[in-house]
């Protein structure tokens, strides 16, 4: 009995002692990032140095399946080597950097922050670990479109991030399916279905249903509804000072009242948009339903997730009203050892030039307006959808025009993954009532963030 | 005598120095690990419990007494977690220590390849956390799970696995109990063979089958043992926390859309990472300690009793 509890602890010694040098590991690999070259922040172009790059999901960089501006740029400047520094969950991506700013160590050179995540950067504490971009040499708020940079503003003025890409958000829609059930199949025509309202939308969805073929649903998911119907509308989760006003807010009651009355008519397939188990993610492949909400780097999970079996079968339409779901910005922490390099490089990454070649390569769209205009930009075309190729750039850049900034808060992260999460995914599998689920959302706000 | 050597005091000190002192030189790695990774984080948890303190915030926080613990006790989603931290508990501990006392006594006969399953059974043991759940999730799952497939078969159909509450608690008290029936039975087998097979002789000469045998020999002779397994068992499903967070998937962190499976430990995550406040979390870390502590006593009374009973 004593040895076998002996060799239980052993074995607890020898995971907590294999974490702590894991840790410790990981916390000496990221420290010497910056020690690893060079001796000071002394930039002499002649000496050696090293640039960490951190970021999350795929932003369309790198060497092997992006846009490869790594290696431009370091055939431009030769005594830079950059490293990119990749997690590939955004959520665990920001948990470890607020971990880092905190400690002020471990960080990158740069670090991209998402849209998520931005409004809790600016706050005080944690927006006084980056470099302010307004006194940086060559930065100009107006290169971006106008809601973008508002974004990573804090609320005495500094700006503490160059915008990467935007999400303006369209409908993908199956045209058999639409087909099938009488509906036009024509993106004008579908757009017109339901231009100007979003209500629209979800009556079109009943009209689906009518005549739907059997086991699928009008659209993926209540949560994805929401979030596109929310990202349309100019009063958020926050006002204006940052203060969470979700249970007042206009815009929040709106993208609720129609995702529940979707999920009352049975609109929805109660999938949960990027489960871990993947059944969202076969469900495109299966067929389960005919529209999803569609901002710009959708179109790549649409394809990846369809297959090639179903290439044509999706097409975009405009929506019902422009939003922005999503994007990123880059950072540059003050503490680094190349701040200026770091900067400049950053500057250069989000530039027109470099963010329509990532288009080019990647489709996320340019947040930066003369990037947004560039004719490579206006006249993208994707050939997975449509008949003859759907004319995404132009798609995508007319939403992005017509997008009305809204103010954004630290807390509204949490009141998403709430609302789409404990809320309208609890109406759909478990049948709650949705004044039930809107009072256990609620609570659970309340329990979260305290108002 | 007039040579350099030290004086003979001098040397008797420094080895009565050696023999007082080297022992406890020896045992300190021990205690310094043990205050770094042990007694540090528990009162350095204890003292944020009594502060307010976010994620991310520079400083130390701000003192606010016991009301972090004031607070869970009105907050319904602690006291749910309490109560599934409970009924998992129950559902994957019981059947678990069950089953392992059976496999043990099964294992305890001569049977062919017997190094071999006494291997097998601790398989599951050395499999992670993650890859047992996720298997584990393929199987549940409701659509085009194995599980349902073959319920389907036998006429049950469409048990909502991942979101229905006694399904999913059910579910994730089969990965539990899966991992750790055979750590168990490995357990009761080293305590079955110490005991004296004289005593099987004379019980089977007094004419006890083998199910008596089992009753009146193994049992009291492990007793001590499967009051061991009992504290273990019950330790880790106190702090249950993989098994939930992974099953469910994008949820898992509030234990499904409806906490329907959230345990105290995964409402303590949710509380420190994914909301930020580590006061809270501290004060929930806190809390779970001492339910230990008090479920830890009590099984110490039940023991003490029992061994009074039997005259110990």
């Amino acid at each position: 009995m004593r040895t076998s509890g002996r060799t239980r602890r052993t074995a607890v010694i020898a995971v907590a002692g294999l974490a702590t040098c894991a840790t410790l590991i990981t916390g000496c690999s990221s420290d010497s990032k910056d020690d690893a070259k060079g001796d000071s922040g002394k930039s002499s172009s002649g000496e050696q140095i090293t640039l960490h790059i951190g970021d999350f999901g795929s932003f369309g960089y790198d060497d092997k399946t992006g846009a490869k501006l790594f290696s431009e740029y370091e055939r431009l400047h030769p005594n830079i080597k950059i490293v990119e520094d990749n997690v590939s969950d955004g959520q665990q991506y920001w948990d470890s950097l607020k971990l880092h700013l905190q400690q002020n160590s471990g960080l990158d050179d740069i670090q991209a922050i998402e849209i998520g995540y931005i409004a809790e950067a600016i706050q005080p504490n944690l927006a006084s670990k980056f470099v302010d971009f307004k006194t940086v040499k060559g930065f100009n708020v107006d290169d971006w479109v106008s809601y973008k940079e508002k974004e990573a503003t804090t609320s005495d003025g500094k700006v503490i991030g160059v915008g990467t890409d935007i999400g303006p958000t369209a409908i993908c829609y199956r045209t058999d399916f639409f087909k099938q059930a009488g509906l036009p199949t024509d993106p004008a025509q579908v757009a017109a279905l339901w231009n100007g309202d979003w209500s629209k939308f979800v009556s079109v969805g009943e009209q689906f249903k009518a005549k739907a073929p059997s086991g699928v649903a009008f659209t993926d998911s209540a949560g994805g509804l929401f979030n596109a119907v929310l990202s349309s509308q100019s009063a958020q989760y926050s006002d204006e000072s940052g203060k969470l006003v979700y249970d007042s807010s206009p815009g929040v009651q709106t993208a609720w009242n129609l995702s529940a009355k979707a999920i009352k008519e049975g609109l929805t397939a109660k999938l949960q948009q990027f489960d871990s188990n993947n059944t969202w993610s076969a469900a495109f492949k299966t067929g389960k339903f005919a529209t999803v909400a569609c901002p710009s780097w959708m179109i790549g999970q649409v394809a990846a997730n369809s297959g090639p079996a179903n290439k044509g079968k999706w097409d975009i339409a405009q929506p019902p009203q422009a939003g922005n779901w999503g994007g990123s910005f880059l950072a540059v922490p003050k503490s680094g050892k190349h701040v200026a390099e770091a900067t400049a490089f950053a500057q250069w990454l989000t530039a027109a030039a470099q963010e329509v070649k990532v288009f080019q390569k990647f489709g996320n769209i340019p947040s930066n307006k003369a990037g947004l205009a560039d004719p490579a930009v206006q006249n993208a075309t994707n050939d997975y959808f449509g008949t003859a190729g759907a004319p995404i750039g132009k798609i995508f850049s007319t939403t992005a025009n017509a997008i009305q900034p809204a103010p954004i808060g630290p807390k509204d992260g949490t009141v998403k993954d709430i609302i789409t999460k404990n809320g309208l995914l609890d109406m759909e599998q478990r049948g709650t009532s949705a004044d039930k689920a809107w009072s256990n959302v609620k609570a659970q706000v309340k329990d979260k963030v305290g108002e | 005598m007039a040579t350099s050597a030290p004086p003979a005091g001098w040397r008797s000190r420094l080895y009565r120095l050696d023999t007082k002192a080297s022992p406890y030189a020896y045992i300190a790695p021990f205690f310094l690990v043990f205050a770094a990774f042990g007694l540090f984080p528990l009162i350095y948890t204890g003292w944020l419990s009594l502060h307010h303190v976010e994620l991310g915030q520079s400083g130390s926080g701000t003192w606010v007494g016991f009301d972090n613990y004031t607070s869970l006790w009105d907050n319904q989603f602690f006291w749910k977690a309490l109560r599934n931290t409970f009924t998992l508990g129950v559902i994957s501990t019981v059947p678990q220590l069950l089953m392992a006392l059976g496999l043990a006594h099964l294992l305890n006969y001569k049977l062919r390849a017997r190094g071999f399953f006494r291997v097998a059974v601790l398989a599951p043991y050395a499999t992670s956390i993650a890859a047992a759940a996720l298997v584990f999730v393929q199987l549940f799952n409701p659509d085009y799970g194995m599980i349902n497939q073959f319920l389907g078969h036998v006429g049950v159909h469409d048990i909502r696995w991942d979101s229905s509450k006694w399904p999913a608690q059910i579910a994730i008290s089969a990965i539990v109990t899966w991992r750790w029936t055979g750590y168990n039975a490995l357990i009761y087998l080293a305590a079955m063979q110490a005991v004296p097979a004289d005593l099987y002789e004379a019980a089977a000469l007094d004419g006890a089958s083998r199910w008596r045998q089992f009753l009146s020999v193994t049992i009291p002779s492990i007793r001590p043992t499967i009051f061991f397994t009992i504290i273990v068992s019950t330790i880790g499903a106190t702090q249950l926390f993989g098994e939930p967070l992974i099953y469910g998937g994008g949820v898992g962190p509030t234990g499904g859309t409806d906490h329907q499976y959230q345990t105290l430990s995964l409402y303590m995550y949710d509380k420190g990472w994914q909301v930020g406040q580590l006061g809270q979390a501290s004060a929930v870390a806190w809390v779970m300690l001492l339910i230990l502590l008090l479920i830890g006593a009590a099984q110490l009374l039940v023991m003490r009793a029992n061994r009074r009973k039997l005259g110990g």
